[in-house]
């Protein structure tokens, strides 16, 4: 199915990602020349093949439910561009 | 005498063993080619205060018998690991201002072995990038030029700073992280060497994820001896890392026999593809006489999905990046642009922090992950990589090794290739494979092109048998003889 502009833009919704008007254009043919040639696996037959989850053979290993690391506050938020009182900060979501 | 700054790992080594100079002469010639070199803009972060601490520390270090596996050797990281207390960016103004109170496992690894840090490589975007030239940070010059042309060329991506760094002489080695070919190209590109190790090898933890099922830490250096001897110093498990594999890591400098007599190689006719330069195929050619007469046999063997690697990668990939960078929202670290509500403040972020190329990959993958599509995008791209594993698979019941060429072309002119992401894209044609599955894979410098730019050929080998496939290398490396040095070497 053929993207169109709409589409681009709703996906951009999706992801959170302001794309400017301008280059949802450009992106409506980029993208559509890129799912047309990820379409060419359409041709393999892979009825009843598994899709692939870890490409080496491992179990995932168990640990003890013990807190191993923390008390580390500032130091978490010793990047957030806006923290306040201990906290990341965010613009208001609650009237 | 050899300048300090262009020595091997192994050369550089045997002189601080000597005592014939210190770790801190070693880094002081390393630090004046960084700033030699900046033409070529391979540094994103240069830290001299710091690397000439951590030889002090070394020098020390040796004085009291302590000698790890990198004991005094400068090296260069590419900046997509964190490195505590040291701006980390991954190349994207999304990032700006990023100081990671932690250390990448790889790195603080390293850092225990005695290795010391030069400075922070300049890389495509989060990674995504066959050029180097989607970094916020600007393009990266590949020091190699074509005979009578000016013009300056990549260095391959998305390892590219890196490629550019050990390429001009200024570090001995640098790390790179291999997604689709990312150590392997630009190593190819710049006549490096550079491993991709086996899936699980090398920790992820600490390193800015971009597509987590396919990401791999390794060196770019310039010889197969000096990756083997720092593969050692970087891998290992980590209880960090849940894919990090609990195997112990053996010493591959021991692997370098120069013995390949009755190993089997795999020539994979797949791989021959349409408009290939006739001069890789003639390498290739050239690569096969090599072992041959080194004693190896060799096998032609099918790998019969190898055309859908490629495709299955650009939904795999971009999958994977769009949920990892999910995390860049401006709440917890980097850039914040205000926005009026929290989602606008969330698109604003994104929009103006991402780069085109991230931009469009994020597209991709939120696409392909949404209700409706997933199924036959993001699941299909997942059989396709089951079947293309047991193509691996099947061949290694028959052959030890695999050898193919690298890369499609040699580097392109900076500009080439820039308006259609498919071309761009095809870069990796002959890499991806084996990220798809896991496997270890090696670029070794082999030959020049009639313009004097270099070009690689790749040994694939079997899952954690990184060093059959370096033993091979190293006689590939024997039989090539590579000597030729880039137009711009740093300090000369």
């Amino acid at each position: 199915m053929a993207i169109d502009k709409a589409m681009v833009a709703d996906i951009a919704r999706l992801a959170r990602m302001r794309v400017p008007e301008e280059q949802q254009e450009a992106l409506v043919g980029e993208l559509n020349n890129i799912l047309g040639w990820v379409e060419q696996l359409s041709e393999l037959d892979t009825k009843g093949v598994e899709p692939m989850t870890s490409v080496v053979e491992v179990r995932l290993p168990l640990r003890p439910d013990a807190v191993s690391d923390g008390d580390c506050r500032d130091k978490v938020l010793a990047n957030a561009p806006e923290p306040a009182r201990g906290f990341f900060s965010v613009p208001k979501v609650v009237e | 005498m050899t300048r300090l700054n262009e020595l091997t790992i192994a050369d550089a080594r045997d002189g601080l063993a000597k005592g014939d100079f210190t770790a801190r002469e070693l880094t002081g010639a390393c630090i004046a080619a960084v700033e030699a070199a900046r033409p070529l803009n391979a540094f994103i972060t240069e830290t001299p205060d710091r690397a000439l601490d951590m030889a002090k520390a070394s020098d020390a270090r040796r004085a009291k018998g302590e000698v790890g596996i990198l004991e005094g050797i400068p090296v260069a990281i590419k900046d997509l690991f964190c490195t505590q207390g040291v701006l980390t960016t991954a190349a994207s103004h999304i990032l700006d201002g990023f100081v990671p109170p932690y250390e990448s496992s790889v790195t603080a690894k390293m850092w225990r072995e005695g290795a010391i840090l030069l400075g922070k490589t300049n890389l495509d975007e989060f990674a995504m990038g066959s050029s180097n030239t989607t970094s916020y940070y600007g393009h990266v010059e590949n020091p190699w030029r074509r005979r009578g042309d000016n013009r300056p060329l990549v260095p391959g991506g998305s390892s590219g700073g890196s490629a550019a760094t050990v390429a001009a002489r200024v570090a001995p080695g640098a790390t790179g992280t291999d997604t689709g070919g990312s150590i392997r190209q630009p190593a190819s590109f710049a006549g490096l060497v550079g491993m991709k190790p086996t899936y699980g090898r090398c920790s992820r933890w600490g390193i800015v994820a971009f597509a987590s099922s396919l990401d791999q830490a390794g060196p770019l250096t310039r010889t197969v001896r000096d990756g083997a001897i720092m593969l050692r110093a970087m891998a290992g498990h980590d209880p960090k890392d849940s894919t990090s594999v609990d195997r112990p890591v053996p010493n591959y400098e021991a692997a370098l026999t120069g013995d390949v007599r009755g190993l089997k190689i795999g020539i994979p006719k797949e791989y021959r593809v349409e408009n290939m330069p006739e001069e890789i195929e003639s390498l290739w050619r050239q690569g096969i006489a090599w072992l041959k007469a080194a004693g190896a046999t060799t096998v032609d063997i099918s790998l019969p999905h190898t055309k859908y690697a490629l495709p299955a990668y650009y939904i795999v990939a971009p999958a994977e990046a769009s949920s990892n960078l999910a995390r860049y929202d401006g709440v917890r670290y980097g850039l914040r642009v205000p926005g009026g509500s929290l989602t606008e403040m969330y698109e604003a972020t994104r929009g103006e922090g991402f780069g085109t190329e991230v931009k469009r990959r994020v597209m991709i993958g939120t696409y392909v992950l949404s209700a409706g599509y997933y199924d036959a995008y993001y699941n299909k791209a997942r059989r396709v990589r089951t079947l293309i594993l047991r193509d691996f698979t099947q061949a290694f019941e028959k052959v030890d090794a695999i050898l193919t060429p690298t890369a499609p072309s040699a580097a392109f002119a900076i500009g080439e290739k820039m308006d259609d992401p498919i071309a761009m894209y095809l870069n990796d044609v002959f890499t991806v494979p084996a990220n798809l599955s896991g496997l270890p894979g090696i670029s070794v410098p082999a030959a020049l092109t009639g313009d004097g730019l270099p070009l690689g050929l790749q040994v694939i080998g079997r899952a954690f048998d990184e060093e059959t496939m370096l033993r091979v290398a190293g006689v590939l490396e024997e039989a090539a003889g590579f000597d030729a040095e880039p137009a711009f070497v740093a300090g000369r």
